[in-house]
């Protein structure tokens, strides 16, 4: 065989693999729009469950998944990005930078029923808070935190060096360098990062389990200390959980769930590509 | 040589252990162009980002000797570092525009200085574009991106940006490297322009360069200065062999 044909093979079976990667991802979405567009109506999306969850909307665990994931947001993004930018711009490769570092990259590894089971010793038991939004939305923080800090950190470094030379040697101080050419000029990553790791916070059943969600509560929560109903957690409950529900209303979730998701992850390579093509290096 | 611009005493600097810079001493003298040069890593770019304290900003270095500013010691407690960089510009080998516009470029010093009176900073943006002989080429564009000049441009564009914090040192470090030989020429007359008011120290980018712009020339070899001289002297009757083999081309 020439070589030109083993080149025409290789390529094709590497097309192959690649075409591998595309079909699990339009079966799943495929699947879960085709069962479950039926069961979506305005009525679904706005009203409260009722008859045990086989009738009625899931508005409460669909409020509940949006507010836990501006809890996230409020108190992830001040501590991953305030995190990396002292890492990434000020701190000195000591051992304790070194040591921050190690725990970030073990922080991402922990199975999130770990996460789970620590938000429930530490906040829901330790500190008292319950079983409540404030309690969910600290864990899946945590869980967060990792993504964020990591892809903010590659979005700085990509920033380059000169830049931040030719701001100190025009007076600048490092913070002023930081504040008027790094942050602009690495905010499109740092928001991907951010979204990314909201957008797993909101599809996550296992750190909420133990620590906001709640098996079937047809009211809004009042307060942070409240629980609520979440949507990834809603799907487990009524797929596993529940006798005789309608397949329908058990995909009609799972839909408005994944275009919650995906809908996040569309707004992030928006928010990419626009910055990309303002980007002058 | 009454009352030096710059003094320095004894320098030496090291990255880790590799010492680039030996006991260099020389004063350098008030409005005028001063050369450094001498062949690739002879410690020229770390002397001259030691006078704005650049390498401040590189770990693992250590420096001995003092350096004097207008008799003050650069390296004393009582130096502000970023007020020490107003005073003492820098031009880097490449041409390095900031993102965004002609205008934030170079009304960027002024910024991180606090300056927002108007007209103060619109009078700096003409004068220091005008000093860098850039004005006529931009004067209608100012506010389109700073990648939209040719290289040659950009580099007068970061000239006036040093020259808008009104320093009374500039440092260029092989300002023209990049540009093409009409360009370089246009760099060239702007600094010879701006000595009247500026203290000037050059790394050039080639000896013909060296010998076209200097007042005084250091010429560096392995780190050490080897031969301090005004122009003339220093061209056309070096004192010291290795000074006459590099600039009649032997090795280099």
């Amino acid at each position: 065989m020439s070589r030109y044909w083993v080149q025409r093979l290789g390529f094709a079976l590497l097309g192959l693999t690649a075409l591998a990667v595309v079909v699990p991802m339009l079966l799943v979405i495929g699947t879960i729009v085709v069962e479950g567009m039926g069961a979506i109506s305005w009525e679904f999306i706005t009203a409260m469950p009722s008859d045990g969850m086989k009738e009625g909307g899931i508005f409460p665990a669909l409020v509940g998944t949006l507010l836990l994931t501006l809890g996230t947001a409020l108190v992830a993004i001040p501590i991953g990005v305030g995190g990396t930018i002292y890492l990434a711009e000020y701190a000195r490769d000591t051992w304790v930078s070194r040591c921050i570092r190690l725990a970030i990259i073990n922080l991402a590894g922990i199975p999130s029923i770990v996460y789970g089971l620590f938000g429930l010793g530490m906040f829901v038991l330790f500190l008292k808070m319950g079983t409540s939004i404030l309690a969910g939305a600290l864990t899946l923080a945590i869980m967060t935190l990792p993504v964020i800090i990591s892809t903010a950190e590659e979005a700085l470094r990509a920033v380059p060096t000169e830049f931040r030379t030719v701001s100190a040697s025009l007076g600048g101080t490092r913070w002023q360098g930081i504040r008027y050419i790094i942050l602009p000029q690495a905010l499109p990553g740092i928001i991907t990062g951010v979204i990314l790791g909201l957008l797993r916070a909101a599809g996550e059943t296992a750190p909420i389990l133990f620590t906001v969600a709640a098996f079937f509560l047809p009211r809004l929560p009042q307060s942070p200390f409240d629980q609520t109903m979440a949507l990834p957690y809603h799907l487990y409950v009524i797929s596993t959980q529940v006798p005789g529900m309608p397949l329908r209303i058990q995909y009609g979730t799972a839909l408005v769930l994944l275009a919650l998701v995906l809908s996040m992850n569309l707004a992030a390579t928006v928010i990419r590509s626009y910055f990309r093509r303002r980007r002058q290096w | 040589m009454v009352d030096p611009k710059i003094h320095l005493d004894k320098v030496s600097y090291a990255y880790g252990d590799n010492w680039v810079l030996r006991d260099v001493t020389l004063d350098i003298a008030a409005n005028s162009v001063t050369v450094f040069f001498g062949p690739a890593g002879s410690g020229k770019t770390s002397l001259l980002r030691l006078i704005n304290r650049l390498n401040d900003l590189v770990e693992g270095t250590q420096m001995k000797g003092r350096i004097l500013l207008d008799g003050q010691d650069i390296y004393g407690s009582d130096i502000h570092v970023p007020q020490l960089r107003q005073r003492v510009g820098m031009v880097f080998a490449l041409p390095l525009p900031l993102p965004g516009t002609i205008r934030e470029n170079v009304l960027y010093g002024l910024k991180l200085a606090g300056i927002r009176d108007t007209s103060r900073l619109d009078e700096s943006l003409e004068r220091s574009l005008t000093q860098a002989a850039l004005w006529e080429e931009v004067k209608d564009r100012l506010d389109d991106p700073s990648t939209d000049l040719s290289g040659g441009q950009q580099q007068r564009l970061c000239i006036a940006r040093s020259l808008a914090l009104e320093p009374d040192v500039l440092l260029l470090d092989e300002p023209t490297s990049g540009l093409d030989p009409i360009s370089t020429r246009k760099v060239e007359d702007s600094l010879f322009a701006l000595k009247q008011q500026y203290s000037i120290i050059i790394v050039p980018h080639s000896i013909q360069q060296a010998a076209r712009i200097a007042d005084q020339a250091a010429f560096f070899l392995m780190g050490e200065l080897v031969e301090y001289a005004p122009r003339k002297e220093l061209f056309t009757q070096p004192r010291d062999k290795r000074t006459e083999d590099y600039v009649t081309g032997r090795f280099g």
